[in-house]
């Protein structure tokens, strides 16, 4: 019979809008403002114990909770309104002390039924929500010259050993070159180097009485090293921003060289930069002796900014590279100050050294590697960005060896509180292998995006409306099949964004805006089919029939185009906008579902196996 | 009601060929007035309790000796942003933030802070444009082997009239171009081929049954049956779009506006433009519904 589904295909769509009603309805849940806590050491745990201490500091500072808990992720305290939540943190993170991390979060208030069938809100992206969005550049020729200038220490050490001769070392640009006066020094030493390094390549030239090697990287080794670099700045990246404290932060890498990095909800962004952007690191050296050689002698001002100068060995005893753990307090006299203890290796390595120069003098030396760029106007007019790397280096602290050091020592001559615990903190995470650079930077307060939530809903809200209320208009009892259609898409929508827990973004309700624009489009094409073929004489039942079967091609056709256009445009695009293509596609397969399978059924349901009578349509 | 569609068509190509000249005239003298996201450069976006007046925000700025600064007001008069050149320092935001609270004395409160490096938005600009061809490659490809070349040669020159159109006028009326209006006008390339999907379709349908038609009233009879939905279909997305306009925020304006401009082009288009190139190109029905052997067998007996 004409217009009947068998009772399968109602309960399989049944099954279906029930599946996307359950998955949905956690997006109706509003988030609570939380404070996460956790912890970076194996020493110390979150347990009842640290939350009954929070909380205690919390009614002390009268500041309402709304409910603590232990997760997996350390613990949470829920708060029932952003204004506690901001007000609260200062307060635990100075309750629980520093080895503790306070993180500010949005946690989904999603009933325990619904969470234990896997069921969660969307989430929201950086332009709903709140947060910073970095890109950085990994400085991948930096970290190029940093391995030759390895290889170049090492190569002169064979040379030395092998008895050659060589007159300098030059490294700049990718490439070493090593000079000779003689050409038999040169010959034997391109035979040592590619037997002893063979990871690099050698070509060779002269010029008037020089003889020169030069050195460079196989293509192999070079993006070896690249590769090592940005791998190494992401590990590096990641355990900063955990000790951040930020929930939910994203640490990606995109493209060849450069890394993105979100997160959420942070509102001091200056803290945050100056700590993912650092590329502090300390080296440990002694002081030179007056007998030493000149070439042997840099020398360094102090950081204090009193312009004394010490001089000191270029031999490095150990660097930031060797700290296992740090962590600031103050010595005696309330200055600032960074314990740190070392690793093994560094440990043996300094023991080494100042047991042989107990009562010299060591130096704590700072680095930091800057970039200052400038903008060249080219031939063409264009205004070009020039980069130029430097690296800043004092001296923090100089102080004298009274005993054999060990793995465990302090420094001091830090300028602030502030100072300390960001030094601390960057030697506990680890320095960054190759220089940074930040070439995109978007910061959205939280403010901007509680107000482009309220507008997206807004638009959907009245959208929906204009759009139901011109298809009832139009096609009357037909109208409602598609607007009850219309209304399930945005249902199986927003249950689809949960499963794949894609993101939301402001663009992405506008897809979803848009998407309730087009969704009725195939209802529009068939019950067009439909009143046309009512038009030709055709009885009802026949009509329905055939306008969904000849709709249906126009359909696939139509939105199978849309759909590839969407997928280029989550190709193409970044942040918000993939947002846009995601609820823009799924829009359309949900679209055709709906428009499609649902409304027939309940055309089926009301008109279906009856005589021909009437349709309002 | 039948209209008589293309009996317009020589008026209707010449007002499409003037829109295109005008607007890639508009394209190569004036150019995109390009936000952020392609030139690089920083912005900060800000809310006063109270309305400043702006001339004294740029007066603070100079003082701050910030050049190169511009200070507009962002959708209401408490919101303002200020552009800064390509000058850019990790803290920039934050300092001028601070300029502008003037120690404390007014109350501005940070709604965003951007700043896109020059490398990273010429990449997004040349990452745009491929976009933009891959996508009318991909449309012709797919159209060539569902339908015809010749329908896919239609709606491929339909799609770049509307696209070339919509930047006319973001050309032409200096409206910013931003990462948001590359993502609408790659929208608008899906909906508009949706359109002339839709129409092409009814063609291609039309030439396998009616058989004693000329292409010409074929044509014109397809264009008048698809009609009712064209128009139901684009005024449902022209009534959302005039919603998320009016009601979705300052930050998706011109998203919203470059989406109601390439709709309604593309409308236009996929009535005109598309079936008007489809009778320039002399489709007939044999370009459709292969001539069948058996028919041919037996004629002859």
């Amino acid at each position: 019979m004409l217009n009947k589904y068998p009772l399968w295909k109602y309960l399989l769509i049944l099954l279906v809008i029930a599946l996307g009603v359950v998955y949905a309805l956690p997006n109706l849940y509003p988030d609570d403002p939380a404070l996460q806590l956790s912890t970076q050491k194996s020493t110390s745990v979150v347990d009842q114990r640290t939350l009954a201490t929070a909380e205690k500091a919390l009614q002390d500072a009268g500041i309402d909770l709304k409910e603590a808990e232990i997760t997996s992720a350390g613990g949470t305290l829920r708060f029932n309104n952003g204004e506690d939540q901001l007000a609260a943190k200062p307060v635990i993170a100075a309750a629980l002390g520093e080895n503790y991390v306070v993180a500010l979060n949005l946690v989904p208030t999603t009933p325990e039924w619904l969470s234990s069938i896997g069921a969660g809100p969307a989430k929201l992206g950086l332009d709903l929500r709140g947060g910073v969005h970095f890109l950085l550049e990994v400085d991948t020729p930096a970290a190029l010259k940093q391995r030759l200038d390895v290889a170049a220490s090492e190569m002169k050490n064979s040379l030395r050993t092998e008895r050659i001769r060589y007159r300098s070392v030059e490294v700049s640009g990718g490439q070493m070159s090593i000079r000779f006066l003689r050409e038999e020094d040169q010959q034997a030493a391109l035979e040592l180097l590619q037997d002893e390094f063979s990871e690099y390549v050698y070509s060779t030239s002269s010029e008037g009485n020089d003889y020169f090697v030069e050195v460079g990287f196989t293509e192999a080794a070079s993006a070896e090293v690249e590769a090592y670099a940005l791998q190494q700045n992401l590990t590096t990246l990641r355990n900063r921003v955990n000790e951040l404290g930020v929930a939910e932060p994203l640490v990606q890498r995109q493209g060849s060289n450069r890394i993105v990095v979100e997160l959420p909800g942070v509102q001091d962004t200056a803290a945050a930069k100056r700590i993912i952007g650092a590329t502090a690191n300390l080296e440990f050296r002694l002081e030179a002796g007056l007998d030493a050689n000149a070439s042997d002698i840099d020398t360094l001002t102090f950081r204090d900014g009193s312009g004394r100068t010490a001089r000191l060995e270029r031999d490095v005893i150990i660097t930031g590279d060797s700290v296992a753990d740090a962590n600031s307090s103050f010595d005696e006299n309330g200055r600032p100050q960074v314990n740190i203890s070392l690793d093994g290796k560094g440990g043996s390595q300094m023991a080494r050294v100042t047991r042989s120069a107990v009562g010299r003098n060591m130096a704590v030396v700072f680095i930091e590697h800057k970039s200052r760029s400038r903008f060249v106007e080219g031939e063409d007019g264009k205004l070009t960005e020039v980069r130029r790397s430097y690296s800043e280096k004092s001296i923090i602290s100089l102080a004298t060896i009274q005993t054999t050091l060990g793995n465990s020592f302090r420094i001091t001559g830090l300028d602030s509180p502030r100072e300390s615990s960001e030094l601390a903190l960057l030697l506990r995470a680890g320095a960054l292998a190759a220089p940074i650079y930040f070439v995109e930077e978007r910061t959205i307060g939280p403010s901007l995006g509680a107000e482009n939530i309220r507008l997206g809903v807004l638009s959907a809200q009245i959208g929906l409306l204009v759009v139901m209320a011109f298809m009832l208009v139009y096609y009357k009892v037909f109208g409602i099949f598609a607007n009850i259609s219309l209304a399930l898409n945005i249902v199986l929508l927003m249950a689809c964004m949960s499963l794949l827990s894609a993101t939301l973004t402001l663009p992405g309700i506008a897809g979803i805006v848009l998407t309730m624009g087009m969704a009725v489009d195939a209802n529009v094409l068939i019950f067009s089919r439909i009143r046309e073929e009512l038009k030709a004489g055709l009885p009802s039942q026949q009509a329905i029939h055939s306008g969904f079967n000849r709709a249906f091609t126009t359909i696939l056709d139509a939105n199978i185009t849309t759909l590839l256009v969407a997928v280029i445009l989550f190709a193409v695009g970044t942040g918000p906008v993939k947002g846009f293509a995601v609820t823009l596609s799924l829009g359309i397969l949900t679209s055709m579902f709906t428009a499609i399978v649902v409304t027939r059924a309940q055309i089926n349901l009301v008109y279906g196996g009856r005589k021909d009578k009437r349709l309002f349509i | 009601m039948n209209i008589p569609f293309m009996a317009m068509r020589k008026v209707v190509a010449m007002f499409s060929i003037a829109m295109v000249l005008v607007s890639l005239g508009s394209i190569a003298v004036k150019g995109l007035k390009f936000g952020l996201d392609f030139t690089g450069g920083s912005l900060i976006e800000v809310q006063y309790t109270e309305a400043p007046a702006l001339d004294d925000v740029r007066t603070l700025l100079a003082e701050g000796n910030y050049q190169d600064v511009t200070v507009q007001n962002f959708g209401s008069p408490v919101d303002v942003v200020v552009r800064m050149g390509n000058a850019y320092t990790p803290t920039l935001g934050d300092e001028v933030l601070s300029t502008l609270r003037d120690n404390g004395n007014v109350k501005v409160e940070l709604m965003r802070s951007e700043y896109v490096g020059g490398q990273v938005g010429e990449e997004l600009r040349e990452q745009g444009g491929l976009g933009m061809l891959l996508a009318l490659a991909i449309v012709m490809v797919y159209v060539a082997v569902r339908f015809q070349f010749k329908f896919s040669v239609a709606s491929v020159v339909a799609l770049a009239h509307d696209v070339i159109i919509t930047l006319g006028i973001f050309s032409l009326f200096e409206l910013e171009f931003d990462l948001t209006v590359l993502a609408a006008i790659l929208a608008v390339i899906g909906y508009s081929l949706n359109d002339t999907i839709v129409v092409c379709d009814r063609i291609r349908e039309n030439f396998r049954i009616m058989r004693d038609t000329t292409p010409y009233d074929l044509i014109n009879e397809s264009i008048n049956q698809t009609l009712d939905r064209t128009i139901i279909t684009s005024m449902t997305t022209l009534f959302v779009l005039v919603v998320l306009f009016f009601f979705g925020g300052e930050s998706i304006h011109n998203f919203s506006l470059a989406l109601l401009i390439g709709i309604l082009i593309g409308t236009y288009s996929s009535v005109f433009v598309a079936a008007n190139l489809l009778l320039a190109q002399n489709i007939t029905r044999e370009d459709l519904v292969p001539t069948p052997k058996e028919e041919i067998e037996d004629e002859m007996p």
